[in-house]
């Protein structure tokens, strides 16, 4: 039972290996391979990516404010999709709930008085749900979420050579 | 009024330390970049900077393999025995 070589099989990179493995096979089966339009390939392309953050999202749950933050956003990604008109009260929303978190964000930014308020924005770009955290937050979120990316991007390159050959 | 309050109670949760520990344990996973003039010393903006472009990388190499496996999907077929040898590839 404890065999140290065999992968965690609750550990992170287990479940999203998992996960991913199983949306490759579903995207695989929906639509016959042999087309090779630049549409379709870059239709696979998205989906592809799509489902890796997805994976990892799912993988996260609701433990982190930005898996959170990426899980609400591929929900509402796919229920516009279903439906335009609630997709547009969608959007809405969520931009006002962002300009009142924001809006409270820079008024702590400013009275921080620390000097890296230009590059904590930009990171607060590239974190999912950045932009509603405080200092603090931020570089804690963003710590989990490098870890989270450094996974995926193991995982993936190992299913990528794996299949090469 | 409650904007002033949310700004005093911020500023009391987070202490310089708090921040400093934050940045350093960023740092520790950050790629060491060899040729850097500062050596213990990077300033929390420099940390920060990195970690963007970090990010930015990760976020180039899943797309530069979501785009690789877009041309490989046609032999990926995971049954639960490919997926038991690649999980055991990954430990």
């Amino acid at each position: 039972m404890n065999n140290p070589h065999h992968l965690n099989p609750t550990s992170l990179k287990s479940r999203f290996t998992t996960r991913f493995l199983r949306a490759l096979t579903k995207i695989r089966a929906q639509k016959p391979i042999s087309s090779s339009s630049p549409t379709e390939i870059f239709r696979r392309y998205r989906r592809i990516k799509v489902a890796a953050d997805k994976s990892m999202a799912y993988s996260v749950r609701s433990r982190r404010i930005w898996s959170r933050a990426m899980l609400w956003k591929l929900r509402s990604r796919s229920y516009r999709r279903q439906d335009p008109c609630s997709g547009r009260r969608f959007g809405k929303t969520n931009q006002a709930i962002m300009k009142k978190s924001s809006n409270e964000n820079t008024t702590t930014r400013r009275e921080d008085g620390v000097g890296f308020v230009e590059e904590a924005d930009e990171l607060r770009q590239l974190v999912p749900g950045g932009e509603t955290m405080n200092l603090c937050n931020l570089l804690d979120e963003t710590a989990h979420y490098i870890k989270c990316l450094t996974t995926q991007v193991q995982v993936m390159k190992k299913i990528a050579d794996f299949y090469s050959f | 009024m409650s904007s002033r309050r949310w700004r005093e109670s911020s500023r009391t949760n987070m202490s310089e330390e708090q921040i400093t520990q934050l940045l350093s344990t960023l740092r520790q996973l950050l790629p060491e970049i060899p040729h850097s003039h500062s050596h213990k010393a990077s300033s929390a903006a420099k940390v920060l900077k990195q970690t963007c472009n970090y990010i930015k990388t990760l976020h180039r190499e899943v797309d530069d393999l979501s785009d690789r496996l877009s041309q490989l999907l046609a032999t990926i077929d995971a049954d639960s025995a490919e997926a038991a040898i690649i999980r055991s590839l990954l430990t």
